[in-house]
């Protein structure tokens, strides 16, 4: 299964604004290319990311064709308590990873 | 395997009807690029036709891009992230990729910061827009030219 990997601090201090980074390894067939054949690869993209604090969504995004291959996305937030950061990719041909970061705010 | 094997077809009209059908199935390929057109109607998708304001966002991406599989772009909004004044989303469209849309990031005053960075695909060089939707309803936007040398997708054109 895909690795995703995700950088952002252990710790910070409250209100603090930190940047997640997030890599995941994933094709994404545009859908628009063509095989050895000359027949169409079908499209397999990571089409929806989401990220939670504390069961609270604070990043979504619909990624499209247009994402490079292993997507690369990094966002802010701040980080308002400890707890744990979740995220989930999910797309075509039942794609879905979850990942949980924790992090410890003082 | 008994096929007829009649010379119903001369080589010379093989191939200028081969050529004929090369044109065909070229045809629809450029024809499902996303347009300028297409591009409006994508934006007025998420505007839903208002009114686009001419600042605050900032798109950062390179202006010369050597290979279109994987260019470094950022958006960053200027924005105080409160409750009451924040950025509920951001959307990045190009011009001419298979399809106009790039990403659209939903985020807010839990952001802290309206930045949101992404590695994308540019099938030519082209017009990348990104757009700023504000807690206020308003709209604001800018666009990028990018000259890219190795396209994303040439290989489905070989």
């Amino acid at each position: 299964m895909a690795n995703a990997l995700i950088r952002m601090p252990k710790t910070a201090k409250r209100g603090e604004v930190i940047e997640i980074k997030t890599l995941i390894q994933h094709p994404m067939e545009t859908g628009y290319r063509a095989g050895m054949n000359g027949t169409l690869i079908p499209r397999n993209i990571i089409e929806d990311f989401v990220c939670t604090y504390n069961g609270v969504e604070v990043c979504r995004m619909k990624l499209s064709s247009a994402i490079a291959a292993n997507p690369f996305i990094s966002f802010f937030t701040t980080a308002t308590e400890t707890g744990v950061l979740f995220f989930r990719w999910t797309g075509d041909e039942g794609f879905k990873v979850e990942e949980t970061v924790s992090i410890s705010v003082a | 395997m008994n096929a007829p094997m009649r010379p119903a077809v001369s080589r010379r009209g093989f191939l200028a009807g081969s050529g004929a059908a090369a044109m065909i199935t070229v045809l629809p390929v450029t024809a499902a690029h996303a347009t300028p057109e297409t591009l409006d109607a994508a934006i007025r998708e998420v505007t839903g036709g208002k009114k686009l304001n001419a600042g605050k966002v900032a798109l950062d991406i390179p202006p010369l891009v050597e290979n279109g599989n994987a260019v470094p772009m950022k958006v960053s909004v200027e924005s105080p992230m409160s409750a009451k004044d924040h950025v509920k989303a951001i959307h990045v469209f190009n011009e001419k990729n298979p399809q106009p849309h790039v990403l659209n990031a939903y985020i807010g005053p839990r952001a802290g910061k309206a930045i949101v960075q992404a590695h994308i695909k540019l099938a030519d060089s082209q017009r990348v827009v990104a757009i700023a939707e504000l807690s206020d309803g308003t709209f604001w936007s800018t666009s990028a030219e990018v000259i890219v040398t190795i396209a994303a997708c040439t290989e489905e054109v070989t």
